[in-house]
């Protein structure tokens, strides 16, 4: 069993980080919703607020990972430009764009995933905050849950969209290359 | 400060806190900055798009291009404002309507300016 370092990369941008990410604001979504919507407001202990300053806090950095592998890794291999005659099976821009069948997955799909995908850690990164920082405001201030809701859902719109475009493109043009990386040796 | 000041959490407890009586100047700040971070995404992703120059100059990271730049500088701008916004704002209390209509459209033209064929039909392209 093996995997290109590139397509290893790639796969903890996008299923680690980015998928995780997708799942723990999720959490966060629903978390709110409740908020919101419960008859009575709920008490955290210490332990509970601490878990959940914890899972914030992860959600955060999960976003900020994706968006940084992201920019700084996976997409410089993908917009990589080809020398002169070389196959572009290793640059995923390049092939994506020689077919008009595949061009607007460039066109569309990376050039909105690109800038949409840091919207997630930016929003996520102030619900955390205040939800963290201003619960004081959050539980007596609507309007503050209602825009505190809207950025959530947002950042995991964001991220949704991000995600879908980025596992549309790496099935039709994958970021592949680099050294091979041996899981399970056979016999 | 005078040892009697108190803030208004201190005068009132928690679970007969009015809506009043809850600064909302930080929370505030934090959406409202948020907002501005992802406006100042989408302008800078069309101006480094339709200026060589610009996105030249914001290629801080040559193998990612302008992109580097274009968030560097937006996450830049969402810190600076969220900086200054929760020192003003602190231990006050704002117009929520005002401060969440002004985020929602900058969130909105943030949204707008990074689809690619809005900012192709501004850019004329």
């Amino acid at each position: 069993m093996q995997i290109s370092v590139r397509a290893f990369v790639s796969a903890i941008h996008g299923l680690l980080f980015g998928g995780f990410f997708l799942l723990t604001a999720f959490g966060v979504l629903v978390e709110l919703s409740r908020s919101i919507n419960a008859a009575q407001p709920s008490e955290l202990t210490g332990r509970g607020r601490s878990l959940a300053t914890f899972y914030l806090c992860v959600t955060a950095i999960l976003g900020w990972a994706a968006v940084f592998a992201g920019t700084y890794i996976v997409y410089p291999w993908y917009r990589a430009i080809p020398p002169a005659g070389a196959a572009l099976t290793g640059f995923p821009q390049s092939l994506l764009l020689a077919s008009s069948t595949t061009s607007g997955w460039h066109r569309l799909g990376m050039e909105w995933k690109e800038h949409l995908a840091w919207f997630a850690p930016m929003l996520i990164t102030a619900v955390a905050y205040v939800m963290i920082k201003q619960r004081s405001a959050i539980a007596k201030h609507p309007q503050v849950r209602r825009a505190v809701l809207t950025f959530a859902l947002v950042a995991f719109a964001s991220a949704g969209i991000a995600a879908f475009f980025g596992a549309m493109i790496n099935k039709h043009a994958p970021v592949k290359g680099g050294s091979e990386i041996h899981f399970l040796k056979e016999p | 400060m005078p040892l009697n000041s108190r803030t208004a959490e201190q005068e009132t407890p928690p679970a007969q806190a009015s809506e009043e009586t809850i600064p909302n100047g930080a929370a505030a700040a934090a959406i409202l900055s948020a907002g501005a971070g992802a406006c100042a995404l989408g302008i800078l992703s069309v101006v480094a798009d339709g200026s060589k120059t610009i996105g030249q100059w914001l290629g801080f990271y040559r193998p990612s291009g302008p992109l580097s730049g274009v968030t560097t500088v937006a996450v830049l701008i969402w810190l600076a404002v969220w900086f200054v916004l929760s020192k003003v704002w602190r231990s006050k209390s704002v117009n929520l309507a005002k401060t969440n209509a002004l985020a929602y459209f900058l969130l909105a033209c943030g949204l707008l300016l990074t689809f690619p064929p809005f900012a192709d039909l501004l850019l004329r392209k």
